[in-house]
Parts: C-alpha cells; sequence; structure tokens
C-alpha cells in the first residue's frame, strides 16, 4: 500500500532521474495482447505530457535508487553530495507503473540506477522488475531499461528479454575528458554493454529466421547520450563520435543534453550560467541533418569549422559554405537535392516531387505547401523564379553568401549580435 | 451564381456531387441549410440526402482513388470545418473529370487536393492528441473516465487504439463538445449520450468525477502524478513557450497534473 512516504521517495528519485534526457517511446510496434494491459504505437511514440520545461514526459523515468558508489563529477548523485537519498521499493514502483499506466499517464516505464555495491548486482535488481512487470503485472507497455556501465553479458541478456529499448550513456566523447572527471569509469565499460546489447539483437535476428516463435531481444534498439558543454570537447567530436554510433546496426538515438551546473563546487567544470540550450539545440538539427536529410558528418563539421555556427541553422550554414550547389531547380533536379534547400523539409520535399509530375511548380505553390520562402527563395529556381522569363534571379551566387547570411538572421539575432560587438570593443589601455 | 445546400454530412455532400454531374452544373457555393445566403444568386438547389445516390458516388471513388484517397476524404470530413465542404467537393468532382494517368490525390499544386490533404493531417495530428493527453479517473465500480474536448470531431479515430491498450478494463470516453461518448465493458464499445437533463457522473466543466464515485486509491495516484510532473522539471530550462506549443492550453481544463 502506498503512503506519503511514497510521494516523497517519487519526487527525490524523479529529481535525480531527470537529467537523463531520452524520453522516446518510438521504435516498435506491438498490438495489444488478450489477458495484458497496454500496446506500444511505434511511429514517433506518445508524449503524454510536458513539464515547464518544455520537454516531454512519455515515460516514467524514475530511479531505483540515487544511492552511488560513483564519484563522477557531472552528475547530481555522485557519492560526494549531500542530497536527500531514497531507494523505492520494487512493489511500490510496480504498483505505480500499472497505476499511472491505466490512466493514461505514461507510455511505460524508463528505469536507471545509482550503482550500489557492484554494477550486477544493481543490474540485476533492474532485470527483476522488468521481468515481474511483463510475468506477474502481464504489462506489455514500453519498457525502456538503462544497462548498468560494467554489467556481465547474462544480465544483460535477460534484461534484453523484456526491455524494449536499452541504452548506455556515453556521457563525455573523449576518453582523457571521462577520465578526468569520472576517474572509476572508462569508456571500456559503456563500450561493452553496447557490444553485448547489439549481439544479442544481431543474434536474435538470426534465431528468428529460423524458429518463428523466439521472442524479439530489444525491439527498438539501443540509444545514448553525451553531455554538451561540461567538457572542451568541439562539436567536430561530437558529431563525428554520433555519426559511427549511427553506423551501428542497432543504434537508434544519441541524445545530447545541455549540462546543467548541478555540481558548482568542483573546480574541473565550467560554472554556466544557463545550460548551452542554443548549442544543444544546433546538434540535433545536425543530428535530424544525418538521419533524415542524407548529409555525412564531415559535410556538417570539418576542420575548419569545428563548432557549429550558432546564429544559423547547420543546414543553412552548409548551403551558405557551398554556394556553388545552388540553385536547386524545382521542377527538375532529385529528391535529394530538393531536401538540401534551406526552408525545404521532408514533408515539402514530399510533397513536391509528387505533385511536379501534374503541372510546373511555382512559388505560389511552395508557399501554399509550407515552404519557408524567406530563406528557399535566394537558393531554389522553380516556375516562375527562373531567369529564362523575368530577367535575373537574385538568389545566393548573385548576393554572395557574405552579404546573404545577415539577410537571414531574425531582428533579434541582429540584435544580440551587435551588443556583442560592442562589449567586445577594446579600447586598449 | 448557382449555390447548393445540403445538410453537412458526408452522405449529403456525396449526394450534391451526384446531383451536380446529373444537372451538368458547377456550384459556386456549398452551404449547410440554414446558412445565410449569399447577398447575389441566381438559382438555390436544395440537395436532399440519399443513401442510394451517396452510395453510387463511393463507389465511383473506390475507382477512381487508392484507399490513401478514400481515407483522405472520409478522415478530413471529421474536421467539421465549415470550409472544407466546397473543396472537398471540388476534389470530388475533380476526381471524376480527371483522364490523365496518374493519380489525381497526389497533386498537391492543386489548392483543393492540398486543403483537403492538409485537413486530414490536422485531424490525425488533434486524433494523436487526444491519444496524448486524456487521463482517466478510476471509478468505484472499477471503470475508469476520461474526458475529451476536441476541436475536431476525432473520438471515433482514437476509440480502437484506447480498446487496444485497455482490453482489460471498463472506461467511458466522453467528448464534451459533442456530448456523446463511447463505452467499453471489455467485450464491445457502444456509443452511448446521455439524455437532456439526466445527471452526468462527472463535471463537465472541469472533468472531474463525483467524489463519493471516486475509486478510494485515485486521489493518491493524481497526487503522485501531480509530484512527478513537478520533479521531472529542471528548472535552469524553464521554457512555458515550447510547453504550450506541444501541449496547447486549450487541452489542460482536463489534465490532471495541470488542475
Amino acid at each position: 500500500m502506498l503512503t506519503e512516504s511514497t510521494i516523497e521517495k517519487l519526487r527525490i528519485l524523479t529529481e535525480s532521474a531527470k537529467y537523463d534526457v531520452s524520453c522516446s517511446s518510438s521504435g516498435t510496434v506491438r498490438s495489444g495482447k488478450k489477458g495484458m494491459v497496454g500496446n506500444t504505437v511505434g511511429g514517433v511514440g506518445i508524449c503524454h505530457s510536458f513539464a515547464d520545461d518544455g520537454r516531454c514526459i512519455s515515460l516514467l523515468k524514475v530511479m531505483l535508487t540515487n544511492y552511488c558508489m560513483y564519484d563522477c563529477a557531472y552528475c547530481v548523485n555522485r557519492r560526494t553530495n549531500d542530497i536527500k537519498r531514497a531507494t523505492l521499493s520494487v512493489s511500490e514502483l510496480e504498483e505505480i507503473v500499472m497505476e499511472f499506466y491505466r490512466r493514461n499517464y505514461i507510455e511505460g516505464l524508463f528505469l536507471s540506477s545509482g550503482v550500489v555495491r557492484n554494477p550486477d548486482y544493481t543490474m540485476e535488481r533492474l532485470v527483476r522488475i522488468a521481468k515481474d512487470l511483463r510475468t506477474i503485472h502481464r504489462f506489455n507497455g514500453y519498457i525502456h531499461l538503462k544497462s548498468i556501465p560494467g554489467a556481465s553479458r547474462e544480465l544483460v541478456n535477460e534484461a534484453g528479454l523484456y526491455a524494449d529499448r536499452m541504452s548506455v550513456n556515453i556521457e563525455i566523447p573523449k576518453e582523457e575528458s571521462l577520465k578526468l572527471l569520472a576517474p572509476e569509469k572508462d569508456h571500456k565499460s559503456v563500450y561493452q554493454p553496447m557490444k553485448f546489447i547489439m549481439q544479442g539483437v544481431l543474434e536474435n535476428k538470426e534465431d528468428r529466421k529460423h524458429l518463428k516463435h523466439v521472442p524479439r531481444f530489444v525491439p527498438a534498439g539501443q540509444s545514448t547520450q553525451m553531455i554538451v558543454g561540461a567538457t572542451a570537447e568541439t562539436d567536430k567530436d561530437i558529431l563525428t563520435l554520433s555519426s559511427a554510433l549511427y553506423g551501428q546496426p542497432t543504434m537508434r538515438r544519441v541524445y545530447y543534453s545541455g549540462y546543467v551546473s548541478v555540481n558548482t563546487y568542483d573546480p574541473r567544470l565550467p560554472i554556466l550560467k544557463q545550460p548551452p540550450l542554443v548549442r544543444e539545440n544546433r546538434l540535433y538539427q545536425a543530428d535530424w541533418l544525418m538521419r533524415f536529410y542524407q548529409f555525412k558528418v564531415d559535410e556538417i563539421v570539418d576542420d575548419a569549422h569545428e563548432q557549429l555556427d550558432l546564429d544559423v541553422d547547420p543546414k543553412l550554414a552548409w548551403a551558405l559554405r557551398h554556394p556553388e550547389q545552388f540553385p536547386v531547380d524545382i521542377n527538375k533536379d532529385d529528391y535529394e537535392r530538393i531536401l538540401r534547400v534551406p526552408g525545404i523539409g521532408v514533408k515539402s520535399a514530399l510533397l513536391i516531387v509528387n505533385s511536379r509530375r501534374f503541372n510546373r511548380i511555382t512559388s505560389y505553390h511552395l508557399k501554399k505547401m509550407g515552404v519557408v520562402m524567406k530563406k528557399a527563395k535566394y537558393f531554389i529556381t522553380c516556375g516562375e523564379l527562373t531567369n529564362l522569363f523575368s530577367g535575373p534571379i537574385i538568389g545566393v551566387n548573385e548576393i554572395q553568401p557574405e552579404r546573404l547570411r545577415p539577410l537571414l538572421l531574425s531582428s533579434k539575432q541582429k540584435k544580440e549580435m551587435n551588443e556583442r560587438k560592442q562589449l567586445t570593443f577594446d579600447f586598449g589601455d | 451564381m448557382i449555390v447548393y445546400t445540403f445538410d453537412r454530412t458526408l452522405n449529403g455532400l456525396l449526394s450534391a456531387v451526384f446531383d451536380a454531374f446529373s444537372l451538368h452544373e458547377m456550384p459556386e457555393a456549398l452551404l449547410g441549410a440554414g446558412d445565410p445566403l449569399p447577398l447575389f444568386y441566381d438559382r438555390i438547389h436544395e440537395v436532399v440526402t440519399d443513401e442510394e445516390k451517396a452510395h453510387r458516388v463511393w463507389t465511383g471513388l473506390e475507382k477512381k482513388l487508392s484507399s490513401r484517397g478514400l481515407h483522405v476524404i472520409s478522415v478530413s470530413y471529421l474536421s467539421e470545418l465549415k470550409e472544407l465542404d466546397i473543396h472537398l467537393f471540388k476534389y470530388i468532382c475533380k476526381v471524376f473529370k480527371y483522364t490523365g494517368a496518374l493519380s489525381l490525390e497526389r497533386n498537391f499544386s492543386d489548392e483543393d487536393v492540398l486543403f483537403c490533404t492538409n485537413t486530414c493531417r490536422r485531424v490525425h495530428h488533434e486524433a494523436l492528441r487526444m491519444k496524448q493527453f486524456l487521463r482517466f479517473q478510476k471509478a468505484l465500480d472499477g471503470t475508469y473516465l476520461g474526458v475529451i474536448h476536441p476541436d475536431q470531431n476525432v473520438l471515433p479515430l482514437v476509440i480502437e487504439h484506447f480498446q487496444d491498450r485497455f482490453n482489460d478494463q471498463c472506461f467511458l470516453i466522453f467528448d464534451a463538445r459533442r456530448k456523446y461518448g463511447y463505452y467499453y465493458d471489455k467485450q464491445a464499445i457502444t456509443r452511448i449520450t446521455f439524455a437532456e437533463g439526466q445527471a452526468l457522473p462527472f463535471d463537465l466543466e472541469t472533468g472531474k468525477m463525483d467524489e463519493q464515485l471516486l475509486a478510494e486509491n485515485d486521489k493518491i495516484f493524481q497526487v503522485l502524478w501531480k509530484t512527478y510532473f513537478k520533479a521531472i522539471c529542471i528548472k535552469e530550462r524553464l521554457n512555458p513557450k515550447k510547453q504550450a506549443g506541444d501541449m496547447p492550453r486549450r487541452y489542460w481544463k482536463y489534465m490532471t497534473e495541470k488542475q
């Protein structure tokens, strides 16, 4: 039975879990079964609410316990921090999950835990909860389990039978930075369980080819997260690693978490007044370009551009660096080329290639289809925006990228830029 | 200018298409019965909804469009948008007149096709929002109650999702705007309405169930959920604009965590 103390425990353990960004309930479609509660819808998943910070709430994101034997500098739950500690009992947690689910509050559970005694001991307790939910409570909804770094292969394999998705967080992209902030951890302890999960999925795929009734193993694949702004890594380091991770067959999502200064007393960490939200946003945009827009990582960042441009989005930044790729002819060029035009997304690109078989597309059509013409008009030719009929068009090559760039900034951005210029003006001694 | 009036049902609209073809004319306006008429018009034709005619038009459409195209027609109609009527009417007429080899439903440079497709997308979007934001309360007898107030008539689109998900619990989902709901008794779904003046077991304004009907442990889970909702927010990242964009305020009144 739940009491007042449960409420307090849930509060403490939620506050400990909230810095983990992963939230999605996507990647697997499983319809309801007789005698079981729940289904999973696939697609982009379902977000049941949005917290006051604008982040979605899809799964019940909670820690089993926030006691932890490690002392990682970036983590709010590090052993030397003086915060309230709590542990939810197995039955309490299971009851909360089931009752929340039945009220349509959540899509399922995202369970992680501080490491107590040793990785295997902790992992075993996570697996036990997932198993109970599936076998005793007949829960058929979404389960996302954190794989504890350093956990044994047997436990990861067992967890995979009950979980839809598993994740191990890389947190810090470069090993030397990780060593500095978390001396007790190394990259091997992260990549090892990742490999276990991948092998499990691939073996399971092979087995399912021969035997129909083998249950699926981690059907929604795995995800990971990197902290942005706590260490000196450049966007190039981060995105190159993401791109390599997406090259693995089971990696579905890489999350970026703008560092929130939680342990301000630690001299190894920068003191940020505000989490680097714009940078985080640009990283996600770059991530989208790699996953949905067929961009390669070295097109987004290279040695000359190690950091993403904070003022313009990475697609526009790419277009301004490559004026020779434009203009794109909306009525003739391939889907892939149309997708590269700033202001045209996947949705409008599909509408364009479907419609242009009927008649010539003009800028009127593009506007109706939802293309952001304010940006796109400098990079395209279409029905009437051609140099054949109406004289010279004014595009990126005519204006020159460096003069076009300020035209595409919002007035707020321009004001900020002017302020920055004034502040950095050096009068000398 | 020729004006058609009809009863604003899908069958009525299909009958209007039938009439337009049999009378060899193209109306400029399609109005609901009783709507204010335009200032100048030549003739009014009152469309009488006829199942037989509607059926013939629909079978004709089945030959011309893919299942995806038919889906756009039936789903966009759930939007109950007045503006949609004439676009949908013209779209259907164009489908019958079109003789090319391609499928007209994919010509998004056509205003009417694009309007219907976008409306269909909007209806699906709101249906998704109901799947997201519906909140159940549990009654003493074990029935779960959820009240919604969607702008468009999306309840028929989401009911299957809830039946699939909660196949072992009785529930009632009620559309407070259109005053009807669906009840699931672990076997089948029944459409229900409450008679005029009949006492509702819940408050239409807040969606809250009467206290004496509420299951005894429901309150604590509401409190737990509110606690969770507050605790998960990172205060350094407050972003009410994004929150209101993803979860529009008009849905908040029935949501436990925002009450």
